[in-house]
């Protein structure tokens, strides 16, 4: 299957008041592949993935210019509706943040706040996304616990799967293995590969060896800009720009 | 200056705070049983279930027990919405600014204005000028808007105190601002919500000031909202001031303070059982 870009940033400057966080920033970003995000802190990779589902519009005094366009269509156009865009790209946070209810009503929740009643469909739909996120086969029959009694690594795969529920196309991750140890790092990393063949997935990550396992395309960002964009193995091989090889032979970040 | 051993500093200090809390508590035991040693033997179904007779010298004092449910019933059906409604407004829809500023301050001043004036306030709009009459429909008004600016102000706190992480995740799948504040901030603010609820109604059941003015002091049973009637804070009052009958006062004193008691041991139970749920 031909791959297309599913996102087309173009010129992308993000100003949170008088302080300028993004600049100019374009890039395409392909489906069905992963594509990571890495840079030292501050460096605005959070920023940009939030600013592909308008999370910055929560934060006061922020403001944007130039487009980012989903399948076409630029989500910060006056008649974007912005809860279609949150819909269509979805986002999993830093820290699993599971809801304090049950498992069961933490998937179901999206659906439910689209106005889903019938019961039988959300028990169809909470069992799909939880074996999409591998949790059904060890939590079918504990529905009903509350979510804050799982381990962290579940709970973060609960907020895929609560995620995956609304039939996202782009799943966008915050750094999401940064609560996580190894193991249940691993087991996250794999999901994310499992995922890609249905999803375009955008990681931003801390840890560079996780881009590497996990990513196709690299972006490389500092102080607000896209310091190079390529084929992730070509990024840590053979980096064009002095500053990526500076950063992934650690002499900063 | 000598210096004190850390050692017994902190003997000293831990010895005076234990020292203020058995005190606290000694007067809270002390009042209840005082209270209760001279009422309860006053009680008797008659005493709960019959009508006052001669001024409330003979007889029970079931109308007051009834307006006394009534009135803060009434006054919290009517402020909570009106309360819950601003605190969400003022945290959910207004970014910080002067004027959320003015309007917080207007509602501790609010907060700070003794009873007797919320009386003279209701007494005078309600009654007088909307023609209502001294009527459990003037009290409940008046309560609402004396337990008003609490309901508010503990709502807000409830509300803030919800994760900012919950809003988050909420938009991030799609909710729109009200579904998320239906589904995720009240939900978790509820406990908080429901102390002002109950700071609300203790303050209402113990009101007197602003009910002798709006809610008046009939004995009668009460027939509808627009009819007079006294609650048990008022009843006592009357007794004990007019001289009518000191132990009828001990005895409704003490109905006041076991309905006081049953109500905070409910609403404990309540919150603790609703928080267990959602932990």
């Amino acid at each position: 299957m031909a791959t297309r870009n599913k996102i087309e940033i173009q010129r992308l400057n993000l100003y949170y008041g008088a302080f300028h966080a993004l600049h100019d920033i374009s890039m395409d970003i392909l489906d069905r592949h992963i594509t990571a995000l890495i840079g030292p802190s501050g460096c605005g990779k959070s920023t940009l993935v939030r600013s592909l589902n308008r999370m910055n519009d929560l934060i006061s005094g922020s403001r944007v210019t130039g487009s980012v366009r989903v399948d076409g269509e630029d989500i910060y156009a006056a008649k974007a509706d912005v809860e279609k865009v949150r819909k269509k790209v979805g986002m999993v946070f830093q820290r699993p943040n599971p809801f304090p209810l049950s498992i069961f009503d933490n998937v179901a929740y999206g659906l439910r706040v689209a106005g889903v009643k019938n019961k039988s469909m959300l028990q169809d739909k909470v069992e799909q996304s939880l074996r999409a996120a591998w949790l059904w086969d060890s939590l079918k029959d504990q529905l009903h616990l509350s979510a804050l009694t799982l381990p962290l690594d579940q709970q973060q795969r609960l907020c895929i799967a609560r995620l995956l529920i609304i039939e996202p196309e782009v799943i966008l991750m915050d750094e999401p293995c940064s609560a996580l140890d190894p193991i249940a790092t691993a087991k996250i990393e794999e999901l994310i590969l499992e995922l890609k063949k249905n999803y375009c997935i955008v990681i931003v990550t801390h840890n560079m060896q996780q881009a590497a396992r996990v990513s196709d395309y690299s972006g490389y960002m500092l102080l607000g800009d896209l310091i190079e964009y390529d084929d992730t193995k070509k990024i840590f091989t053979h980096p064009a720009d002095q500053r990526t090889e500076e950063y992934i032979t650690g002499r900063y970040g | 200056m000598m210096r004190i051993p850390a050692k017994v500093n902190q003997a000293a200090a831990a010895t005076v705070m234990a020292l203020a809390t058995l005190l606290t508590l000694a007067v809270l035991i002390f009042i209840v049983v005082f209270i209760l040693e001279k009422g309860l033997p006053i009680l008797s179904r008659t005493f709960l279930f019959s009508v006052p007779r001669d001024m409330g010298k003979a007889g029970g004092i079931f109308p007051t027990i009834l307006a006394t449910i009534i009135l803060p019933l009434l006054a919290i059906a009517l402020a909570l919405p009106l309360g819950v409604g601003t605190a969400i407004y003022l945290t959910e829809y207004t970014r910080e600014s002067r004027l959320t500023r003015i309007i917080r301050f207007g509602n501790d001043c609010l907060a700070g204005i003794p009873s007797i004036i919320f009386g003279l306030f209701g007494f005078l709009f309600f009654v007088t000028l909307l023609e209502m009459g001294w009527s459990l429909l003037s009290g409940g008004l008046t309560l609402a808007l004396m337990i008003l600016p609490t309901i508010i102000r503990t709502s807000e706190e409830a509300i803030k105190s919800v994760p900012t992480s919950y809003r988050e995740v909420s938009f991030s799948l799609g909710a729109t601002r009200w579904r998320t504040i239906q589904r995720v901030v009240l939900p978790n603010a509820l406990p908080g919500i429901l102390t002002g609820v109950m700071l609300g109604i203790g303050r209402s059941i113990g009101e007197t000031a602003a009910l002798i003015f709006t809610a008046g002091s009939s004995l009668r049973l009460p027939q509808s909202l627009f009819d007079s009637s006294r609650t048990m804070s008022v009843h006592f009052y009357i007794l004990a001031r007019e001289g009518l009958s000191t132990e009828n006062a001990y005895g409704t004193a003490a109905v006041l303070i076991l309905s006081v008691l049953s109500v905070n041991a409910v609403a404990y139970y309540l919150m603790h059982r609703y928080m267990k749920k959602n932990a």
